[in-house]
């Protein structure tokens, strides 16, 4: 950074004009939404019972550290994300908050929910939760994303925790179950992901990111994408087999597993022009809706169960 | 943007920037309002029927 950049964030520090809504806007709320959500359905899809109002600070501490591990991720990557159109706006790149102020903010906050569910909770889903950032903001922020085209398979595993906390702030503990539903988001996020990287790679390359697009090009893209989609519609259907999820998830997971295959090969096939964007950009949208999809019908199930002994 | 003065006046700022000052203080008003709150609940939820438990 050079000095008139730090001159600039200084006084940016000290007369600053941002807003409360700037500082929401580091939390990544859109991201937290999917957190809160997926933590929800690990809390409630947990053998064993919470108080509800320690499971909704349980929720809340999540949500929080979800968006600390965020501003921190702003902190590191101003440089990055200020010559990419997509996070141009955000808080840092902008100038409304300065580094300092968010690497701070980050920090406070994440300290503060890590104790929060240590507190509310139990210990072993604090450290979770601690882990979750940590793996985020420094192996995936810091370490993984400007060096190998495997940055969002390894860095998805921060986005995948989210459920173990939850069912760790239930049960105390990890299982199999709680790994499934962690198996679910990592797998999901390569497809997700690269679906998008394929329409914004310039941005990428621009940035000096080596996302798989831009490294291996769009069709070595494209065949990975196939192939962990292959790999996730087993992967969602499994947690039937174990028993986890009911009738109700199993069709929830068939159709969508279904409907992100038949999209996922139309990526495939389709390499050119409007066609191509048109089709990564149907799977980006449908895979939101699809994990969205398995974890609302687990939810549902459960809540089903254990409120009225409902057997969906 | 931001307007410095060598005399006692110091540094002044802007009207923006005052609103903006004022807008984050209530904001901040407000968490520490709602976590005194929530530590208060998280206690009382903790301690379950013990709280009303003591001797006189």
């Amino acid at each position: 950074m050079s000095d008139a950049g730090l001159s600039r964030y200084a006084q940016t520090a000290l007369f600053a004009e941002a807003d409360p809504k700037d500082f929401i806007a580091l939390l990544k709320p859109r991201v937290m939404s999917l957190v809160v959500f997926t933590a929800l359905a690990g809390l409630i899809a947990a053998p064993g019972s919470i108080h509800p109002f320690m499971g909704l600070v349980a929720i809340l501490s999540i949500a929080i550290g979800a968006g600390a591990a965020g501003a921190l991720n702003m902190w590191y990557d101003a440089d990055i994300d200020r010559v990419m159109g997509r996070t141009a706006k955000r808080p840092v790149p902008a100038g409304k908050i300065s580094a300092e102020e968010a690497l701070a903010f980050g920090l406070v906050l994440s300290i503060f929910s890590v104790v929060l569910l240590g507190l509310a909770a139990n210990w072993f889903a604090a450290a979770f939760l601690a882990f979750t950032i940590f793996f985020y903001a420094v192996v995936y922020t810091m370490w993984l994303k400007r060096w190998t085209t495997q940055n969002i398979v390894i860095g998805g595993a921060a986005g995948a925790f989210p459920p173990m906390v939850g069912w760790a702030a239930v049960t105390g503990g990890a299982t199999i179950d709680s790994f499934l539903l962690f198996l679910i988001i990592f797998i999901w996020t390569p497809p997700h992901f690269w679906a998008l990287a394929l329409v914004k790679s310039e941005d990428y390359a621009r940035a000096g990111v080596p996302m798989l697009p831009v490294v291996a090009g769009p069709d070595a893209t494209r065949l990975q994408i196939l192939l962990y989609t292959l790999l996730l519609v087993p992967t969602g259907i499994a947690p039937y087999v174990t028993g986890l999820g009911g009738a109700a998830y199993l069709a929830v997971a068939v159709i969508g597993g279904i409907g992100m295959l038949a999209l996922a090969v139309r990526v495939y096939r389709r390499r050119e022009g409007k066609p191509a964007t048109r089709a990564c950009w149907q799977l980006f949208g449908f895979s939101i809706l699809y994990l969205f999809g398995l974890f609302a019908a687990l939810l549902a199930e459960k809540l089903a169960f254990k409120t009225f002994g409902w057997v969906l | 943007m931001i307007q410095s003065h060598n005399d006692d006046s110091g540094i002044v700022l802007t009207e923006a920037q005052i609103k903006a000052r004022r807008r984050r203080s209530l904001a901040l008003g407000a968490v520490i309002g709602t976590l005194c709150i929530l530590f208060y609940l998280i206690t009382v939820f903790r301690m379950g029927a013990a709280i009303v438990n003591r001797t006189m």
